[in-house]
């Protein structure tokens, strides 16, 4: 269960944000400069906010009065990027095996060739991501993330950089990922369609503020 | 065909070169992430004083190593008494010489790479578990790679080169401080001296061209094992 209320200032942008939900996907959907994408930084732990509470799961990752900041690389919360962000010096492999490689092996609740087969990566295995195609690559992103066994998964966009035949080829593994891994996530589009396809409620953002869930 | 006043030359030269090079890329590497990446007070300042060495001419920061570290300097009284280093006039001094001197060199190369390198490939590797300086060491510096390199050969050979600041701070001392364009300059001076002057200039010619050729085909093969250069992969794939 993932609750918080935050707020967070910069030149010109307000987000105040309160919202409090349990396992499945979480969508959140609005137009774009909405606060969306910085939601899901200070989710990440890639922004501290000015004030307010992030609990995931009983932990406090971010207590502003009490001064707790739990950093990225200690909450176990992956975070899939629009663009992938794969790593190019690597192979698909090495990039897979990032997080999972991270991760006390006792944490690990799935391994390389389940997420392999999940997500039919087995023949891009030894490519470099220079290599792969736009959707491609995604589906590697999407691996990457899950063989770390977040314990929230948070996709930025993950669908926007393709086009709309390889959205269609996407989707489906994404609802798989979701169905078949348990992991809770929480999915930023500024598409209605695809939002309402994965989550399982959604949250409007508008300017900075969450204005209604669904 | 060398005689043995110019091989002294010839490896003094290659030993300051190497020490500064080896001495100055960690320092170089950091600063060159931190001018990249980090936005903090100062940093105009920093990034100055990083460019100084190569605007003024180079006996200016010979003449201040010698006021800081020299015999009577702030520092150099103080390092001779507690650690017994003396720097002014050894070879060890023109280790420093060359190093200041040919570090905005060293630090230019590595600051564009590390600003080429999207930040969020490392803000991934921290959502991934990676603690900066884990993200730092897997990421951003093997990218940046290609430009590290090209910055210790660059670094490396400007200090071979190295004169005016050497000459100010260490002198012109055979067997401890005459690094090879000293020699060429002192061979100028003798009588009969041309010749051996001549083969010094060719020699470092030769040098510089090597140099510049090794760079080249190091960031070539940096770049190609990092996958930048699409198409090579490609083929050989």
């Amino acid at each position: 269960m993932l609750s918080f209320d935050l707020e967070f200032r910069r030149a010109g942008f307000v987000l105040q944000a309160r919202a409090e939900f349990g396992a499945g996907a979480t969508g959140i959907f609005g137009p774009s400069g909405c606060g969306k994408s910085t939601l899901l930084s200070l989710v990440a732990g890639l922004l501290r906010p000015q004030r307010g509470v992030l609990v995931l799961d009983r932990t406090t990752l971010v207590d502003v009065e009490r001064r707790v900041f739990v950093p990225a690389w200690h909450r176990h919360v992956a975070l899939v990027f629009q663009d992938g962000q794969l790593f190019p010096h690597m192979t698909v492999r090495a990039n897979l095996l990032y997080g999972h490689d991270r991760r006390s092996p006792s944490d690990r609740r799935l391994q390389l060739s389940q997420v392999v087969e999940l997500l039919e990566l087995g023949p891009l295995l030894d490519r470099r991501p220079a290599q792969l195609s736009g959707g491609e690559r995604q589906r590697v992103a999407l691996g990457r993330a899950l063989l770390y066994s977040p314990r929230l998964m948070l996709l930025d966009e993950p669908l926007a950089s393709l086009d709309e035949r390889l959205k269609q080829q996407i989707l489906p593994f994404l609802r798989r990922v979701k169905d078949e891994s348990g992991i809770p996530m929480l999915y930023v589009s500024h598409v209605a369609a695809e939002v309402e396809f994965i989550a399982d409620r959604v949250l409007r953002m508008e300017r900075g503020r969450i204005v209604g869930i669904t | 065909m060398l005689s043995p006043a110019e091989w002294d030359a010839l490896g003094l030269s290659a030993r300051v070169a190497a020490w500064a090079t080896a001495a100055s890329l960690p320092f170089g590497v950091w600063i060159g992430w931190l001018l990249a990446r980090r936005d903090f007070r100062g940093k105009f300042v920093l990034e100055t004083l990083v460019q100084l060495p190569m605007v003024v001419p180079p006996v200016v920061p010979g003449y201040l190593l010698l006021w800081l570290l020299g015999p009577g300097g702030a520092l150099g009284g103080w390092l001779e008494s507690r650690l017994g280093l003396s720097v002014a006039f050894s070879w060890k001094g023109a280790v420093i010489a060359s190093a200041v001197m040919a570090f905005p060199l060293l630090v230019q190369p590595v600051r564009v790479a590390f600003r080429l390198i999207d930040a969020r490939l490392e803000h991934a590797a921290w959502t991934l578990g990676a603690s900066p300086w884990n993200a730092f060491r897997t990421v951003a510096l093997p990218l940046a790679m290609p430009g590290v390199l090209a910055g210790a050969v660059l670094c490396f050979s400007r200090s071979l080169g190295e004169f005016g600041a050497t000459m100010a701070f260490v002198g012109n001392i055979p067997g401890e401080t005459r690094t090879l364009p000293l020699a060429i300059y002192s061979f100028m001076h003798v009588p009969g001296g041309e010749a051996a002057a001549a083969r010094l200039v060719a020699l470092s010619l030769v040098l510089a061209l090597a140099a510049l050729a090794g760079s080249h085909w190091l960031t070539r093969r940096a770049e190609r094992r990092l996958g930048y250069l699409d198409a090579d992969v490609r083929h050989g794939a």
